[in-house]
């Protein structure tokens, strides 16, 4: 079984106190760690994981800079067979454009398999994979918890809201939009890294592509981005810790709960 | 006169809340823009929402095939395609639920129209609609704008647009319409749900949750808070991450794809509320979050927050406790 997945570089913002750039476009990202978007870690284990099981190969793909190459042999040590990053240049990018791009390479691999995951951890868009299985003309299935194939077609499970899984079959090709928790990623260690810089990684830039100037025009365009308003936070409790655990219980002994 | 399409949302034979939050917003907007609100319903056999959404758009089209009754995300996006072509809607808003994100990123490949997802705020000025949506978790707000179009597709965070109340003053046309062409088979062939969230805790009925996210760091660390919820009379609780990595069983899991909980206080620790897990505790009487990153977005949905390392509060609320 031949499978794809499109694999995401993502800023860690979690403790960070994010700053917006000067043009009000962008956060600034001078002082941010990267690591390969959570969800996309998972969808390359999952892929790793049936090629063990099936035979066949793993090629992952992303579209970014040079930088954004740590990400593939990451994916290459985990058992991705071999990479391609794309180039983007220095055009403006959205969800369609991604998936426009992605398309036109994947077009020319064979696959039974695309996945990528649910969303980016930076944009949370949640868009890219399902555009790119209309793109290919692919069936998809979006949330995707569970993978079992057999033959030319699996039985998956997606999540819906509410912890409630819905089972289906899905016939090959298709595009899986892979959710987190799906299987426990592999860990690789930095030798194993090391040694993925022999396994192919190819490098595209966008004049090798069929696609217009049309093609390459973002849909949608960030006209600002704002921190949120102050006057929506808590109260916040201050002092040493010894108060603020005196503040929490009486909070407690006043809310009704018995402690 | 233009119009505004909503994509009904049902499951398991119920309409969903996220239904009516977009019904709601979808009128304020028609309202404003003088404009027409026209529902899209497809169902199962003998199931008819109609009745329920009809006092809420000018139009209800029903589309009614026993595939429809457990959602088919291809068939629904051939059908709404040539909808938007007869129709050209100026918006059409679908949810940004699992049903949604599987349904609307290829509709707007397939319609050309453009689209954002997961917007919490709409807004039009001049020709074409702004939205608002989150980036980062939560952390930034982003205003967004569409290349210039007919029509423009807008998926829904839900609980973003509450219902006021008397807002359903419409009176809809009910119109069935046939599936036109053969939609051929569906490429995804539905087997069954199944429940993932039960187990031998029951966190939806705890009347006070000692709540861990990703922040707590390693699993050996679970135990120090579960000794704390112990003593304090609580129950421990996650969020999604802490369940990925199989520290805790599912069942513990707070948030839209866990449960949804009302204690009467919710203590997160360690845990940077994305809207996914907050949409799980809008029940809670009280929420205290402590978590280092003044800036997490938990403490927006907060009543109190304490800014420090979640070990130092825990462990001065255990000396506490002990005397
Ligand atoms: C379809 C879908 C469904 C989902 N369903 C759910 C769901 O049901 N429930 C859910 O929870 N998530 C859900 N998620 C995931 C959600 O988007 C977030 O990824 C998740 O909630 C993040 O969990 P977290 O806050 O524990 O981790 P993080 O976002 O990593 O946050 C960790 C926080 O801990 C803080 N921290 C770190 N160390 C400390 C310390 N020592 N002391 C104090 N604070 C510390 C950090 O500042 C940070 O704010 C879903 C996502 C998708 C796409
Ligand atoms: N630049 C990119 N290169 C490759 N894959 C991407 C890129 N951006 C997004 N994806 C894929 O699309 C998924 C959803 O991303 P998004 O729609 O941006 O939230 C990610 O998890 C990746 O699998």
């Amino acid at each position: 079984m031949n499978i794809v997945v499109c694999i995401k570089r993502v800023p860690m913002t979690q403790e960070v106190d994010l700053e917006i750039d000067g043009d009000n476009k962008g956060v600034n990202k001078d002082l941010l760690a990267y690591v390969m978007n959570d969800w996309d870690n998972y969808a390359v284990e999952e892929a790793v994981l049936l090629k063990e099981e099936f035979g066949g190969d793993v090629t992952v793909i992303t579209v970014g800079s040079e930088d954004d190459e740590e990400i593939l042999r990451r994916a290459m040590a985990m058992g991705a067979d071999r990479s391609i990053r794309i180039d983007p240049g220095d055009r403006v990018l959205d969800s369609y454009v991604v998936s426009r791009i992605l398309a036109e390479v994947i077009k020319g691999i064979e696959y039974d398999l695309v996945l990528t995951g649910v969303q980016a951890d930076d944009d949370n868009c949640g868009s890219v994979g399902i555009m790119l299985a209309e793109h290919l003309g692919l069936a998809h299935a979006a949330v995707v918890t569970g993978v079992q194939a057999e033959g030319n077609r699996a039985t998956i499970r997606t999540e819906l809201e509410g912890g409630i899984d819905e089972v289906s079959k899905i016939r090959f090709p298709a595009l899986l939009s892979i959710q987190t928790g799906i299987n426990e990623p592999r860990y690789v260690s930095v030798i194993g890294i090391k040694k993925a810089k022999k396994k192919e990684l190819e490098v595209i830039g966008l004049e090798g592509l069929a696609l217009s100037e049309e093609e390459l025009s973002p849909r949608t365009a960030i006209e600002e981005l704002y921190l949120p308003p102050e006057t929506e936070s808590a109260v916040i409790l201050e002092g040493d810790p010894s108060k603020v655990a005196d503040e929490i219980i009486r909070i407690l002994t006043e809310r009704g709960v018995n402690i | 006169m233009g119009e505004i399409f909503v994509v009904v949302e049902h499951r398991q034979g119920e309409v969903r809340n996220i239904t009516f939050e977009m019904l709601f917003k979808a009128g304020e907007l028609c309202k404003s823009l003088d404009h027409k609100l026209t529902a899209i319903l497809f169902e199962g056999k003998g199931q008819s929402f109609e009745s329920e959404i009809s006092m809420w758009a000018d139009t209800v089209i029903v589309f009614e095939d026993e595939r429809f009754r457990d959602f088919d995300a291809d068939t629904c996006k051939e059908i709404i395609n040539s909808l938007i072509k007869q129709h050209r809607p100026f918006i059409t808003l679908i949810g940004h639920t699992s049903w949604g994100i599987d349904l609307a990123p290829a509709l707007s490949v397939k319609s050309g129209y453009p689209i954002a997802t997961d917007c919490v705020d709409i807004m039009v000025e001049g020709i074409s609609p702004k939205v608002i949506r989150q980036m980062y978790g939560g952390k930034v707000f982003c205003r967004v704008s569409f290349k210039e179009s007919d029509g423009y597709l807008i998926t829904v965070r839900p609980g973003a647009f509450i219902p006021a109340e008397g807002a359903a003053d419409r009176q809809a046309d009910v119109i069935r319409m046939d599936i036109a062409s053969d939609p051929g088979a569906p490429k995804k062939d539905f087997v069954e749900f199944v429940d993932t969230g039960a187990g031998e805790l029951d966190i939806s009925q705890a009347e006070f949750l000692v709540s861990i996210g990703r922040g707590i760091g390693e699993k050996e660390n679970i135990e120090a808070i579960k000794e704390l919820a112990d003593t304090m009379g609580g129950t421990l609780s996650c969020s999604r991450p802490i369940v990925d990595m199989n520290w805790l069983p599912k069942y513990h899991q707070v948030g839209t794809s866990g449960k949804s909980v009302r204690p009467k206080v919710y203590l997160a620790l360690g845990i940077s509320g994305a809207f996914q897990h907050v949409a799980g505790i809008s029940g809670a009487q009280t929420v205290i979050a402590v978590n280092k990153d003044k800036k997490a977005p938990i403490f927006r949905v907060s009543d109190y927050g304490v800014v420090d390392d979640l070990f130092i509060i825990a462990d001065a609320l255990k000396e506490k406790l002990k005397r």
